[in-house]
């Protein structure tokens, strides 16, 4: 057989527990889940292959968000995820993740994993948020998915790599029922019965087009397409804030990290054309974004990483880090450009705009326990909506998700499910292949995502939203009767130019339903250019109802930590006071 | 609508003399998050069948022959 031949065949099995995504929330759910249950079939399912899978596929060079003793109480780290989203946070999930992410790091510490500790070997902290101390930097972070990867193979875990699931199966009563995948390599159908599903597949990073033109060279792992977002959407679970994008500061063209909470510790700092410093906080926020922005527009861009006044010293060990872990080829680009950190500052720019929550606050809606709104699934990580959750979220959330889904599975039976719902979503799948003439897949997905910035990307306007729309339309149009593949590969992409599209449609129906403005350049409506506290002070959340897209309010839980008043908009304070000078 | 090839430089860059896939090697193939990487037919060893990278260096770090080299795409370097 050669491989990315189309093989018409599907195949059926059952287990208590179904993982689907292998990057970081993922592995640690699976392997909560069979620890909690040694004897329960738990299975992991991957697109690509766990070893070196999702946005840590090379490691990571800190963790952003370490709530540790004597540098930061779960308390003030709620306080300061809350004001930075502009209050509209339920706290508990926040408050758990506080209070758990502790001990995840002590036993990623015991995995193996390397963290950076002061000289009596206690962890070495350091600030980068506008209030507390929560930056744990991983110098030799590059060995994260060995160590995991380790521990699963202990756990004896059953891991399907190459499997892009496609779809959710739900019972009658609206329970999950299982999921639906596709070997990439083979175009074989799978379907998984499933008691829980925990959905880890990361971000929506491949909404925006980078402005470099090349589609593969976004922030996120361009693996990362937005398959959970649109899966979740039509097994019908809610999506919270959508409207929060992604928007990074990043390397202008390598589009990876610069990156601040490495080098910022040393005293590197973000600076515009002058060598000034504009913003009074790196830690990357709606509010710091719109600085960003506003630096670019007026003048005084580009916008600069500067670390040429640091010591040859420094400017080496910061190095070391940078290009080594994360996205160590940020070194060839330094290289090919002949950019010297200890002379040259080094180009920024604003990324697309994607989809979230491991950095901003758009995902599907979960509480607490990392359950949706559709009783056995269950999400963490990037594309769950515990904001800011980042690295050492997805891996504390992964935790939780992982425990709490098997408890559930040990209590029901398997939900039986429709068999057309398989026919169906077969005939979908396969539709580009039957077709012997038609539009490629990575044209549906560029002109998809062209449109994106063309219309979506912040200040948001309504009437450019309306045409965006109109043209997603035509778009998917295109997508549902003239896309042809011509082999397993390109249905792995055709079915990701599918979840692209969706994403860009509730990015738009999102976007047009929060009549303010909030949370920054994120959700920037030159419409409505004021925050609405009266109105809007809720989260808003997306669903599909009859087939449609729909929007709703949805009170913000009451705070466990209450916020001053004279708090509530310290992220409002980013810009740097005007000197007398 | 016939099908246009556009001709692309690719980043992931395979040294054949280096290269062991002949032997059975697929570490490259294996960890590609993309999964752009496959054995050519003709030469029997590692080549990058589709431009579509994420420059991220799995296929050179694993590599036990260091035989891959990951370049910045042409469009962004």
């Amino acid at each position: 057989m050669t491989m990315d031949a189309i093989l018409d065949d599907t195949s059926e099995v059952k287990c208590d527990v179904l993982v689907i995504g292998g990057g970081t929330a993922g592995p640690m759910a699976a392997l909560k889940a069979k620890l909690k249950n040694p004897k329960a079939n738990v299975i992991l399912l991957e697109k690509a292959n766990v070893k070196r899978s999702g946005a840590i596929s090379m490691g990571m060079d800190g963790l952003n968000n370490a709530v540790i003793p004597g540098y930061a109480t779960p308390e003030q780290y709620v306080k300061e995820i809350t004001i930075a989203n502009d209050g509209i946070v339920d706290q508990k999930p926040v408050l758990k993740y506080a209070e758990n992410c502790y001990d995840i790091i002590q036993e990623l510490d015991s995995f193996g994993i390397r963290f950076l500790k002061n000289e009596n070997g206690d962890f070495d902290v350091k600030k980068v948020h506008h209030i507390g101390t929560y930056v744990l930097p991983m110098p030799n972070g590059d060995t994260v998915k060995r160590a995991l990867y380790r521990q699963l193979r202990r756990a004896r875990l059953l891991i399907s790599n190459r499997y892009m699931a496609t779809r959710l199966l739900t019972a009658k009563d609206g329970r999950i029922a299982g999921a639906i995948g596709v070997n990439t390599r083979t175009g074989e159908f799978l379907v998984v019965r499933a008691k829980a599903v925990i959905l880890c597949m990361g971000a929506a990073g491949r909404l925006g087009l980078p402005t470099s033109g090349y589609m593969y060279g976004t922030y996120e792992n361009a693996a990362n397409s937005g398959d959970g977002y649109a899966m979740a959407y039509h097994a019908g679970a809610k999506l919270a804030n959508l409207e929060c994008f992604q928007i990074n500061p990043l390397i202008k063209d390598y589009n990876g990290p610069a990156c601040a909470y490495v080098a910022g510790p040393f005293g590197a700092y973000t600076a515009n054309n002058m060598g000034e410093r504009f913003i009074e906080c790196d830690y990357w926020s709606g509010q710091m974004m719109l600085e960003f922005f506003n630096e670019l527009q007026s003048g005084k861009g580009p916008v600069f990483l500067k670390m040429d006044h640091l010591h040859e010293k420094t400017v080496e060990e910061i190095s070391k880090t940078l290009h080594n872990v994360e996205r160590p080829t940020r070194g060839h680009f330094h290289d090919g450009r002949k950019t010297d950190y200890a002379k040259d500052m080094v180009e920024m720019h604003i990324s697309e705009i994607g989809f979230c929550s491991g950095h901003s606050a758009s995902g599907v809606f979960v509480d607490e326990f990392a359950r949706t709104t559709v009783p056995g699934l269950y999400a963490a990580g990037d594309m769950a909506n515990v904001p800011h959750n980042y690295m050492l979220g997805a891996f504390t959330n992964g935790a939780i998700a992982g425990e709490h889904a098997m408890g559930y599975a040990d209590d029901v039976e398997l939900a039986d499910f429709d068999a057309a719902d398989v026919a169906l979503e077969r005939e979908r799948v396969m539709a580009p292949t039957k077709r012997e003439d038609g539009i490629p897949p990575n044209q549906i997905e560029y002109k998809t995502r062209r449109l994106v910035n063309d219309y979506l990307q912040p200040p948001k306007v309504t009437k450019k939203y309306h045409l965006g729309q109109q043209r997603f339309a035509e778009v998917r149009e295109d997508l549902e009767q003239g896309m042809m593949v011509r082999n397993s590969h390109e249905l792995l992409r055709s079915l990701e130019a599918a979840s692209i599209l969706d994403c860009a449609d509730m990015a738009a129906h999102a976007s047009l339903f929060r009549t303010e403005s909030r949370w920054g350049l994120y959700h920037l409506r030159s419409d409505y250019p004021e925050k609405d506290n009266e109105n809007w002070f809720c989260h808003a959340l997306l669903g599909k109802e009859n087939g449609k897209m729909v929007s709703e309010k949805h009170a913000v839980s009451d705070y466990v930590v209450p916020i001053a008043e004279d708090e509530k908009d310290l992220y409002d304070k980013q810009r740097v006071a005007a000197s007398a000078s | 609508m016939p099908l246009a090839e556009q001709p692309s430089t690719v980043p992931v860059v395979v040294d054949n003399d280096k290269c062991i896939a002949d032997k059975g090697c697929r570490v490259c193939v294996d960890v590609c998050p993309l999964d752009v990487l496959r054995i050519s037919d003709m030469s029997n060893k590692a080549y990058m069948a589709y431009d579509e990278c994420w420059y991220c260096m799995p296929c050179e770090v694993d590599c036990p022959t260091q035989a891959v080299t990951v370049n910045i795409p042409y469009l962004l370097k």
